[in-house]
């Protein structure tokens, strides 16, 4: 029988919503296999996060240590190794924590690796069959995992059912004792807090958001003018802060600011899931592509198959003239 | 300080539309344009800024075909010292472990502080880099958008983690490092930069070189196999608007009338 082990992230007490996508995962890898949360920390926020876990996991793994307190990679990786049977497929999400330290661990395993998988057909013998991405999502993939041996599995949020509510009345196993030498080479210092912009696009309703599409630091007028005549705010994709042409506190994404707006006009933005992680609340979305391939065409709710930088001062015009 | 840099030679995303061959199993490859993965633009000029700072070598290494060799050169244009192709039939089909694998042999042929990835590439994994440090036992922080590197045996680096926020870490040497995108402001290479390291010999090292099994690495060492890509079919997407510019327009603003757009 498979034993599935899915890692809980968690923030202040409280588990990160993939802790409710796991379940949904390991269903479409082996419906009949075990199911086993593991929680890493330390204290309160620990316990609490175990506690909500017992009602979503009938087992749950609790591994308490004051070295865990923040989650270094490194050593979570090291916790883990010591605690994940050799042959079992260990779920964490694709996250920043999971990309840190989910190949590594994957490596000391001796497992296959799969990352950032955003669906699951089954297992087949013991091949494991799943769907991922490439190409900044233009493109999709099946892949196949050779499992005899385990596997480490990184899980895209958001791309598997989250289940509701759950009464599961899970037991809880405390492994920390088991954890082992947790010393590493890698020293967590603190967290720097993102900076505060002049302009909060969190609190717009309309935002005008541009993408690589917008090719110039000087055309990022044209879309200032667009959003002017629209009473809206200019936001943007990860590409034009790398090109410091607007500042941090404009991203929308998973690494910048999470938007809820009631329009989002996305310009130029091919559409990254990095940067739909970061659109919530269900706005209606406008993409304007000159690609017709564009990733963004799926998720967007209106499409315009044009270039922007043509289409954004015709637009402005229009709307002037209302 | 020496510092490896590993790169890869990716289809550029920015100047390709992507479709399928005629099989439907793979991409249509005949007219695609290839780069250097952006991420490895980032690391390979944070090495050169570090190295310009406290002194050392920047070695740039790839896996790849002949055609790979033009990475190499664009980054030793930047300003990068060394380069070093690792090509091999039986590299052909390596997943994550088996690149990592091959990076590893030839790390431990020099003598580095520090090594270089891209926070990811083409295939969006993120994964080598992890792997790599796992294999030789070396400390690693991904997603690295900020470094330190002024002091003796430890640097201070910054991770880009989620909502914006960066997580400090101090790490000790040598170490793996993955670098995100926007750390620095990759330096623009002309033609004559070009021109000038076209002549420059760049050693190939094939299995034997590296002193690795053909068959522990490549399709046969492989736990994890593309099948094949395809577009998924995703339902109806969005409504797609046409005419001429004048009409788009107009259905446009009434959409937005509609949902509170204007």
């Amino acid at each position: 029988m498979t034993q599935i082990f899915a890692y809980i992230p968690h923030q202040n007490g409280v588990a990160e919503d993939i802790a409710m996508e796991y379940p949904a995962a390991a269903q479409k890898i082996d419906a009949s296999a075990s199911l086993t949360a593991i929680v890493t920390g330390s204290g309160a926020d620990l316990d609490a996060v175990v506690n909500e876990m017992t009602s979503i996991y009938s087992e749950v793994i609790k591994i308490d240590n004051a070295d865990l307190a923040y989650p270094n990679a490194e050593v979570v990786r090291k916790a883990l190794v010591n605690i994940i049977p050799g042959d079992a497929v260990f779920l964490t999400a694709h996250n920043t924590l999971g990309m840190d330290m989910a190949p590594g661990l994957s490596v000391k395993m001796d497992s296959a690796y799969a990352a950032d998988i955003v669906d699951i057909e089954g297992i087949e013998g013991s091949t494991l069959k799943m769907i991922r991405q490439e190409l900044g999502g233009a493109v999709s993939t099946h892949v196949e995992s050779d499992i005899s041996n385990g596997a480490v599995l990184t899980i895209r949020p958001g791309s598997f059912a989250p289940v509701e509510g759950g009464s599961a009345g899970g037991s809880i196993t405390d492994k920390s004792s088991d954890a082992g030498d947790l010393s590493v080479k890698r020293k967590f210092l603190e967290i720097v807090e993102a900076e505060v912009g002049d302009v909060d696009i969190t609190k717009s309703d309309v935002l005008v958001s541009i993408g690589r599409g917008i090719e110039d630091e000087e055309n990022i007028e044209i879309a200032q003018e667009l959003a002017e005549a629209m009473g809206a705010v200019v936001s943007c994709s990860r590409p034009i802060v790398d090109a410091k042409w607007l500042e941090k506190s404009r991203q929308v994404g998973t690494s910048g600011q999470t938007v809820k707006p009631k329009v989002y006009m996305a310009m130029g933005i091919s559409g990254s899931f990095q940067h739909l992680g970061g659109v919530k609340g269900n706005p209606f979305i406008v993409a304007v592509n000159k690609n017709p391939k564009a990733p963004i065409f799926q998720v967007a709710d209106v499409g315009i198959v044009e270039d922007i930088l043509d289409f954004m001062p015709e637009l402005t015009e229009s709307i002037q003239d209302l | 300080m020496e510092i490896l840099v590993c790169v890869k030679r990716v289809p550029d995303t920015a100047e390709n539309e992507f479709e399928l061959n005629s099989a439907g199993n793979d991409l249509d490859r005949d007219d695609l344009v290839y780069s250097v993965n952006e991420w490895d633009n980032y690391a390979v000029e944070e090495a050169i800024q570090i190295v310009d700072k406290v002194g050392g070598n920047v070695t740039v290494v790839t896996v790849g075909d002949d055609e790979s060799e033009e990475v190499l050169r664009r980054e030793m244009a930047m300003g990068a010292n060394d380069g070093v192709l690792l090509c091999d039939d039986a590299f052909e089909g390596s997943d994550g472990k088996g690149i990592a694998a091959l990076l590893k042999a030839e790390v431990e042929k020099g003598n580095y502080d520090l090594i270089f990835t891209g926070a990811q590439a083409d295939e969006g994994a993120g994964q080598v880099g992890g792997m790599l440090a796992a294999m030789l036992d070396l400390p690693y922080a991904s997603l690295v958008n900020k470094i330190d590197a002024s002091d003796g045996g430890t640097i201070t680096v910054g991770r880009e983690i989620e909502g914006g926020n960066q997580e400090m870490n101090e790490i000790e040497l040598p170490c793996v490092i993955s670098i995100q995108t926007g750390i620095n402001e990759p330096r623009y290479v002309g033609i004559r930069g070009i021109r000038k390291v076209a002549k420059v010999e760049i050693p190939v090292k094939g299995a034997s070189d590296l002193g690795i099994d053909g068959g522990s690495v490549g399709d046969a060492g492989a736990k994890t196999k593309r099948v094949d890509y395809f577009v998924p079919d995703l339902g109806d997407g969005a409504e797609m608007l046409e005419g001429s510019t004048e009409e788009i327009i107009e259905q446009l603003i009434e959409k937005l009338k509609a949902k509170g757009g204007l």
